[in-house]
């Protein structure tokens, strides 16, 4: 492989996003946001956002779209993983390794399944918006 | 400390972001003995009580989280250039920017791997916000030397936070790593 110039990579682009066109995505978008704090970076977040993308490659969907946020206020946890899918609650996991977010790709976001031993019920209070 | 330098390093970036800059560079410079990280940003920078302060690992701004009292980011990367006979320097100016430079002294034992660039520069490109991104790479011993800017990327991929867009950015990345 030679090194990719960034007129190829355009075109490249272009051709990936003909093919998502065709297909019907309406209404199926998948939101995964990552904590990128120092605590979510030093737990490993990095190769979290790493396995997701080889694993949406893998699976060829093209509706989703990654976030990264600072500390989600779950330092303990970290990294934590914040995935919105359609059909399913809004979901916060912890401990997210590498292995973890395929998990969640496969059962969450495809299988509509609930990893329910890493589900985290709520964002530590200090970063919840006021609810009146 | 951080696992791999690369953490470190995008701990550290990870601040220029937030801190509002319109242009961060950062030059990512390697020989067989140190890695040169130099990374400056135009972001709101910090006067020189805050600039003091930032050393302290029981100091925060107080804004990202009320109740916190730790800030560990630049706490980190002195542990591992002190015990490692490495180097930094941390310049700032309030309203104008910030610029931190590094010496990792690669040959010391215990100075952690340097990890993987590649998953690093993928996240450095895609935060949210409207910021340009230039990153100069070089390494001495693989006769390696590239540049990629951020505004190029969003012009040849469009949105970075797409995954698709994201795959094509990791493969442009590996491509620009290959050796000459």
């Amino acid at each position: 492989m030679a090194k990719m110039t960034l007129a190829q990579l355009k075109a490249l682009r272009d051709e990936t996003k003909k093919d998502i066109d065709r297909r019907d995505t309406e209404g199926k978008d998948v939101m995964i946001v990552v904590g990128m704090g120092t605590c979510g970076i030093a737990a490993g977040a990095k190769d979290a956002i790493s396995s997701f993308i080889d694993e949406i490659k893998e699976h060829d969907l093209t509706n989703v779209t990654i976030k990264q946020t600072g500390c989600m206020g779950l330092c303990h946890s970290e990294p934590t993983v914040d995935v919105k899918a359609p059909g399913m609650p809004d979901t916060i996991y912890g401990n997210v390794t590498a292995e973890l977010a395929k998990e969640i790709i496969v059962k969450h976001v495809i299988g509509k399944e609930l990893i329910s031993k890493h589900v985290l019920d709520r964002p530590a209070s200090d970063i919840m918006k006021e609810q009146n | 400390m951080h696992y791999s330098l690369c953490d470190s390093i995008l701990d550290l970036f990870q601040n220029s972001v937030e801190a509002n800059s319109k242009t961060i560079i950062m030059d990512f410079f390697q020989n067989p003995k140190s890695l040169f990280v130099n990374i400056k940003d135009d972001g709101k920078g910090m006067d020189q009580k805050t600039l003091d302060r930032v050393q302290d690992p029981f100091y925060t701004d107080g804004i990202k989280h009320k109740h916190r009292k730790v800030g560990l980011g630049i706490p980190f990367l002195i542990q591992t250039t002190e015990m490692t006979n490495g180097y930094f320097s941390l310049k700032s100016e309030k309203g104008v920017g910030t610029e931190l430079n590094i010496s990792f002294n690669l040959e010391h034992w215990d100075t952690p791997p340097i990890g993987n660039i590649v998953d690093m520069l993928i996240s450095a490109m895609s935060f949210d916000g409207d910021y340009e991104f230039i990153f100069n790479r070089e390494d001495e011993q693989r006769n390696l030397n590239y540049t990629v800017t951020r505004s190029d990327l969003i012009d040849a991929l469009g949105d970075l936070s797409q995954v698709t867009n994201m795959i094509l950015l990791k493969e442009f990345i590996e491509s620009q790593e290959l050796d000459n």
